[in-house]
């Protein structure tokens, strides 16, 4: 049957299992938006295009599977950039498909043309610009493909008007290869023998584990693990909830703002299990520094990961599921004789992370008067027990929201953890909520990273998507301020943020409900109340403005330069 | 020190720019670059000279072969390689000097490809720095103009590359090392 280039989209989309998509109308994909009209796959209209990306991406950090927006050509598909890069940076399966002006006048600086080919180049996995409706199917199969295996990213088809104009038969594509791409999931036997011998020589062995665990599925595996091996489990902040944070062997995060015990037990241990992680600064510090008493073993099924920042001592490329089945094989055999000789180290060593623990748990001082923003969070955390979704903006309250909630699963905790892209939070939240109808979504932001969503209010209430949003509104940049205080002698520039607007007259204007509180009494019911109503809510609290994020390894520092708590403070920065 | 790689690339729209866009991402100034097509018309063959750090080598290697559209990617900086280059260069020259140019032309096995009043064009190939010194003779003639393909290099071994010296073909190194 003869279909134009639109009806092919959605055809392919639809065959790739499809059933939402993100996006925003304009010239040059109308005849895109023509066919979504009567299609049975549901589009949300979000009102920036950027927060469609962002949407998009949320949707496949929460449900695993690829997350898909549209843009038109020119401003529209700039304006997804930011939400690319971000994908890119944390593997994240999105696919971008934008309009192009038509063939014939590309190049000829047309109305809303950009070269989109061009400049999507570097923050994608990969890109098409697709003038031949004979490739289109081809390119929208092969995008999904490379979005979803390997280590994920976000893949740009971008098509020209005449293209989805034309028409042509949709027939679905055989299987996909391409020369150039190859993906290698099960690790090199040889290798993971030797890894199993490795980890029973250790005394002090430690898992780093990260976003590779949320991508591969390989939770189950890692518990495994953990309970086999008796060691540590230390996450990223993009690898929280890979073990469940209330598992005994479980440290939450490490880094730069990760917790004493967590941060200590690397540098005093003799063996690094890295699995699907990049070693990435604000884990690492100042790499001289970094674990250096620890042997690296490193799993990741990306080879340019291996060696990137730190040598590894073995090297396993391959999907860390994959490897971790066959991994924990090998150990259960062996545990009984291998792994007795060192199992009385790791129980000595456990012991000795758990007094760590003790000495220095999280520790702020608590108040009657003020809402502290560790308050908020641990509240929130009280009413999610570790089965919520929340989606972090970026600052400050993403980070005590990493130390202090619990996630019981993976895909609950959905943050912009390489990119540190603000306004994330809540157009993330819509995508979670879209992928997620029953579970409780709190999209969780800074007074800042708010203000630059507040458009997606619209959507919240055009869809009655009941997504909590809750601001921890302390006035300021919270997170610039911060480091303008520890490093900047106090200099606050340009990070106060006044005129926020009423809450309640706010989220009133959409036809939703809001309020504001600031004192300590009002805040559970506040919450209770957003949870009990059967819509989106908008909850502004009011926290203490000067409040800091402990602990903090100040940036390029080293663990034994973590600062633990305020009163220590001055110390470091006179 | 200059790295050397050869790269084989899927024959498609931007896959250079992919490669070269790994390399400018990072600062890097290319050095020379020659591509054509291969006997497989699908893909074609690229030479890349480029300035790196010796420990950025390896990163920048498998950061390359990460394109979707990179076949194979060979680091021949350090491997036993036959590397040449071809320039085409026009001198100006005067009646009493044409002989003496062309002799010399002759111990650099270039040849006159055109010929004009007061010029010859010249063709030549090998390594960069025979052609160097080629250009510093040709100097003494008079003013010279120049243009270089840069360096397009082969490893020495056998025809499908399986006995490569120090050459590493790191298509097979992705599958785990």
């Amino acid at each position: 049957m003869l279909m134009n280039g639109a009806r092919i989209v959605l055809e392919a989309l639809a065959r790739e299992g499809v059933d939402v998509v993100f996006g925003y109308p304009g010239g040059a994909n109308m005849p895109i938006y023509d066919q979504l009209y009567d299609h049975h796959i549901r589009h949300i209209l979000m009102r920036h295009e950027e927060n469609a990306a962002f949407a998009a991406s949320g949707y496949a950090r929460s449900t695993g599977k690829v997350g898909v927006c549209f843009a038109t050509s020119g401003p529209g598909a700039t304006n997804l950039i930011t939400g690319l890069v971000d994908a890119q940076m944390d593997s994240i399966p999105v696919v971008a498909i934008t309009g192009q002006v038509p063939r014939h006048l590309i190049g000829r600086d047309a109305f809303q043309e950009a070269d989109v080919f061009g400049i999507t180049r570097a923050c994608t996995k990969h890109n098409y610009l697709v003038k031949d409706i004979d490739d289109l199917a081809q390119a929208i199969h092969e995008a999904f493909h490379i979005a979803s295996t390997g280590r994920p990213g976000p893949v740009l088809v971008d098509i020209t008007k005449d293209v989805q104009n034309a028409k042509l038969a949709y027939h679905a594509p055989g299987p996909i290869h391409l020369r150039g791409y190859k993906v290698s999931l099960e690790g090199h036997a040889g290798q993971i023998r030797k890894a199993a011998q490795m980890i029973w020589e250790a005394d002090r062995p430690y898992v780093y584990a990260g976003g590779g665990i949320v991508a591969s599925g390989a939770s189950e595996e890692l518990r495994e693990l953990a309970e086999m091996v008796e060691a540590p489990v230390a996450e990223t902040l993009m690898g929280l909830g890979s073990l469940a944070s209330e598992h005994p062997y479980c440290l939450n995060m490490l880094g730069m703002h990760g917790s004493y015990a967590a941060n200590t037990a690397i540098s005093n241990a003799d063996l690094l299990i890295a699995l699907g992680v990049r070693f990435d600064d604000r884990v690492t510090g100042r790499l001289e520094a970094f674990a250096r008493h620890a042997k690296v073993l490193h799993v990741d099924i990306d080879p340019a990961e291996i060696g990137k920042n730190r040598l590894a001592d073995l090297p396993i490329v391959g999907d860390v599921k994959h490897v971790l089945r066959k991994l924990n094989k090998i150990l259960e055999e062996t545990k009984a004789t291998e792994g007795a000789v060192k199992a009385d180290s790791r129980r000595q060593w456990m012991a000795q992370i758990r007094g760590w623990q003790q000495q220095h748990p999280l520790l702020y001082t608590p108040s009657e008067t003020e809402i502290k923003p560790q308050t908020l969070v641990q509240e929130i955390d009280r009413l999610s027990g570790g089965e919520a979704i929340v989606c972090a903006d970026v600052g400050q309250h993403q980070m005590w929201a990493a130390q202090y909630v619990r996630f019981n699963h993976p895909r609950l905790w959905i943050n912009s953890g390489g990119l540190g892209s603000m306004g994330f939070g809540l157009p993330a939240a819509i995508g979670a909520q879209m992928g997620n109808p029953g579970k409780t979504v709190f999209a969780l932001a800074g007074d800042g990273g708010f203000q630059m969503s507040i458009p997606e209010l619209s959507t919240l209430a055009s869809y009655g998507l009941p997504v909590k949003i809750v601001i921890l509104n302390n006035g300021y940049l919270g997170m610039v301020r911060q480091w303008q205080e520890l490093f900047h002698n106090r200099r606050y520039s340009s990070v106060e943020l006044d005129c926020f607007p009423d809450a309640e007259k706010l989220a009133g204007a959409y036809g939703m409900k809001g309020r504001t509180v600031a004192q300590p009494r009002e805040l559970r019911p506040a919450l209770q109340e957003a949870l009990d109503e059967p819509g989106p809510y908008l909850l502004n609290v009011k926290v203490s403005p000067e409040e800091n994020v402990y602990p903090i390894i100040p940036s390029g520092g080293a663990v034994n330069e973590m600062i633990l708590f305020e009163p220590q403070k001055e110390a470091v920065s006179s | 020190m200059q790295q050397l790689i050869s790269i084989l690339v899927e024959n498609k729209p931007g896959a250079l720019m992919r490669v070269v866009g790994v390399l400018s991402a990072r600062g890097y100034n290319i050095e020379s670059l020659t591509v054509a097509r291969t006997l497989d018309p699908e893909l074609s063959r690229m030479t890349i000279a480029v300035e790196v750090e010796a420990a950025m080598r390896p990163l920048l290697v498998k950061q390359i072969l990460r394109l979707i559209n990179v076949v194979q990617i060979l680091d021949l900086t350090d491997a036993p390689v036959v590397c040449r280059e071809l320039m085409l260069v026009k001198v100006e020259v005067t009646d009493q000097m044409r002989e003496a140019l062309l002799k010399e032309a002759e111990i650099f096995r270039a040849r006159v490809v055109d010929a004009a009043p007061g010029a010859y064009t010249l063709e030549a190939t090998g390594a960069s720095e025979k052609l160097e010194a080629f250009l510093e003779l040709l100097r003494n003639y008079g003013d010279i103009e120049v243009i270089r393909s840069g360096a397009m290099a082969m490893p020495r071994s056998t025809v499908d590359g399986r006995r490569g010296g120090k050459k590493k073909d790191l298509k097979n190194v992705r599958t785990d090392t």
